[in-house]
C-alpha cells in the first residue's frame, strides 16, 4: 500500500570524488529528483564506518543510500574495494539480526552519471514510500526517551 | 599426582618456563583459572572435562605479558586456534610460550613452536559444536521478522557487563570503543538500541578474526547466544573467500584485504 502523505527521510553517504560530483552533475543538468535525500559527503567510501549507518537509522532515517566510485575508479586506488568487503559482511550481519536490509541501497555512481544518481534517488524514495516508515527501529530508539 | 602437575613441576624445575597458566578448583565446585609460578602451586593445578575456558586471553594481560617471563599454557583446540590467531596478529612471541594440549584419551603433550600447532590443527576437526550448528541452522532458516523478534527478545536482557569482551582473546584493544566518549558511539545506559549497536559493533570488529571458541556466549550472565554473531560472519567469510581463521600464523584478516573481483549481488 503506497502512502502518499509519507515523506521518507533518506540519508545518502557518498564519496567526494565520484558520486558527489555525479550528484552535482544532476543539478547542473537541471534533472529533477525527489528532495527526500540528505547528502553526507565523505572523502571516500572506505571512510564510511558501519556505525554511521546505524546512527542514521537511530536518528530517524527510513532509508540509506551508500554510493561511491565504481570498482577500479577509486581516487585512493582501493578504498571502494575495502568498502565493498565491509558492506558484504555488514549486510550479512544486519540480515542475521533481522534488520531490514532492503532499506539500505548500495550503489556505484561515477562523476559522469548524473542521470543514474537521479534514478537511484527516485527509485529509493518510491521503494521506501512503499515500505513505509521504519517503525520497528524507531520503536527501540524511542525507548530511550520514554524511560 | 596427575600428569598436569608432574608436567608443570618439570617445566618449572628445568626453568623452561616461569609461569604455568592452568585451572584449579574454585569456590562452589566451579573451575577457575590458575597461575602457578612455584612447584608448590603446581600441585594445585587440575585438568578434567570441566576445564573448557579459553585461557589464551591471559597471555595478553599486562600482569603476565609485562613480566617478560616464559609461559606455559593449557589449551584445547579452540585455545590453540586463538593462540595461532594472536600469533598471526603479532601479539605473542613464539619463543616465550610452551603450549600444553591433550589428545582424545586426555593424554597431555607439549608444543614449543607455532608450526607444530599448525600441523596438529590441520589434522583436527574444526567443525562447529553440535549446539552451535543447530542454532545457526535454526536462525538461518528463519525469516527476517522472526530473527528480529528472536534477537530483540534476547538482547533486551543484556546488562552491558561486557563479559563477552573481557572473555574474548581477540578483544585486546587497550581502549575499547565503548569506553570512548568523544564521540560517544554507543549509549552508556542500558537500552535496546544501545545493546543492539554494541553487539553489532563487537561482531563487526571480530569479523574475519573470530576463531569460534564461543567463550563470549559461555560467559554471558544472561545467556544471550552472542557467540553466534561472529560465528555467522566467519561462516559467510568462509563461503565467500574460502578462508578460516586460527590455522596459520601467516594468515591475514579477510576484512583488511580485498580482491578486485569480489562477488556481490546487491550493488546497483
Amino acid at each position: 500500500m503506497e502512502n502518499n502523505d509519507f515523506n521518507p527521510k533518506i540519508v545518502a553517504f557518498i564519496c567526494n570524488w565520484c558520486t558527489y560530483a555525479g550528484a552535482d552533475l544532476t543539478g547542473t543538468n537541471r534533472i529533477k529528483y525527489f528532495y527526500n535525500v540528505e547528502i553526507i559527503r565523505f572523502p571516500c567510501t572506505g571512510r564510511i564506518d558501519f556505525m554511521f549507518l546505524l546512527k542514521a537509522f537511530s536518528n530517524g532515517a527510513d532509508g540509506i543510500i551508500v554510493s561511491g566510485c565504481h570498482p577500479h575508479d577509486c581516487h585512493y586506488t582501493s578504498g571502494n574495494f575495502h568498502a565493498r568487503r565491509r558492506w558484504i559482511i555488514f549486510r550479512t550481519l544486519l540480515d542475521f539480526l533481522g534488520i531490514d536490509v532492503h532499506r539500505i541501497i548500495f550503489t556505484w555512481v561515477s562523476a559522469a552519471e548524473g542521470s543514474k544518481w537521479a534514478n537511484i534517488v527516485n527509485q529509493t524514495t518510491s521503494k521506501i514510500k512503499e515500505l513505509g516508515p521504519y517503525e520497528e527501529y524507531k520503536k527501540i530508539t524511542n525507548e530511550i526517551w520514554e524511560n | 599426582m596427575n600428569q598436569i602437575n608432574e608436567m608443570a613441576i618439570k617445566l618449572l624445575a628445568e626453568k623452561k618456563v616461569q609461569i604455568v597458566i592452568g585451572y584449579t578448583n574454585g569456590s562452589s565446585g566451579k573451575i577457575r583459572p590458575f597461575f602457578a609460578n612455584t612447584e608448590k602451586e603446581c600441585e594445585k593445578l587440575i585438568f578434567d572435562e570441566r576445564c573448557i575456558q579459553n585461557l589464551a586471553i591471559y597471555l595478553l594481560k599486562k600482569e603476565i605479558s609485562l613480566l617478560n617471563e616464559k609461559q606455559a599454557i593449557l589449551a584445547n583446540v579452540y585455545t590453540l586456534r586463538s593462540i595461532i590467531r594472536l600469533a598471526a596478529e603479532k601479539q605473542i612471541k613464539e619463543n616465550s610460550l610452551i603450549v600444553i594440549t591433550f589428545s582424545d584419551e586426555r593424554h597431555l603433550f607439549e608444543f614449543c613452536t607455532f608450526k607444530s600447532i599448525e600441523d596438529y590443527l590441520s589434522n583436527q576437526n574444526l567443525q562447529l559444536s553440535q549446539s552451535d550448528a543447530v542454532l545457526l541452522y535454526k536462525l538461518n532458516h528463519m525469516n527476517s521478522q522472526e530473527r528480529w523478534v528472536f534477537w530483540q527478545n534476547k538482547m533486551e536482557n543484556c546488562i552491558r557487563c561486557y563479559a563477552c569482551r573481557q572473555a574474548c582473546p581477540l578483544c585486546y584493544c587497550m581502549q575499547c570503543v565503548v569506553e570512548l566518549n568523544q564521540p560517544q558511539w554507543i549509549p552508556v545506559s542500558i537500552n535496546k538500541i544501545g545493546n543492539m549497536e554494541w553487539h553489532i559493533m563487537r561482531a563487526m570488529h571480530l569479523a574475519g578474526r573470530c576463531t569460534g571458541c564461543g567463550q563470549c556466549g559461555k560467559v554471558c550472565p544472561k545467556n544471550i547466544p552472542i557467540h553466534i554473531l561472529p560465528i555467522r560472519l566467519a561462516e559467510e567469510i568462509k563461503n565467500l573467500y574460502g578462508s578460516i581463521t586460527g590455522v596459520s600464523k601467516n594468515e591475514f584478516c579477510e576484512m583488511a584485504t580485498y580482491k578486485s573481483d569480489d562477488k556481490e549481488y546487491f550493488f546497483k
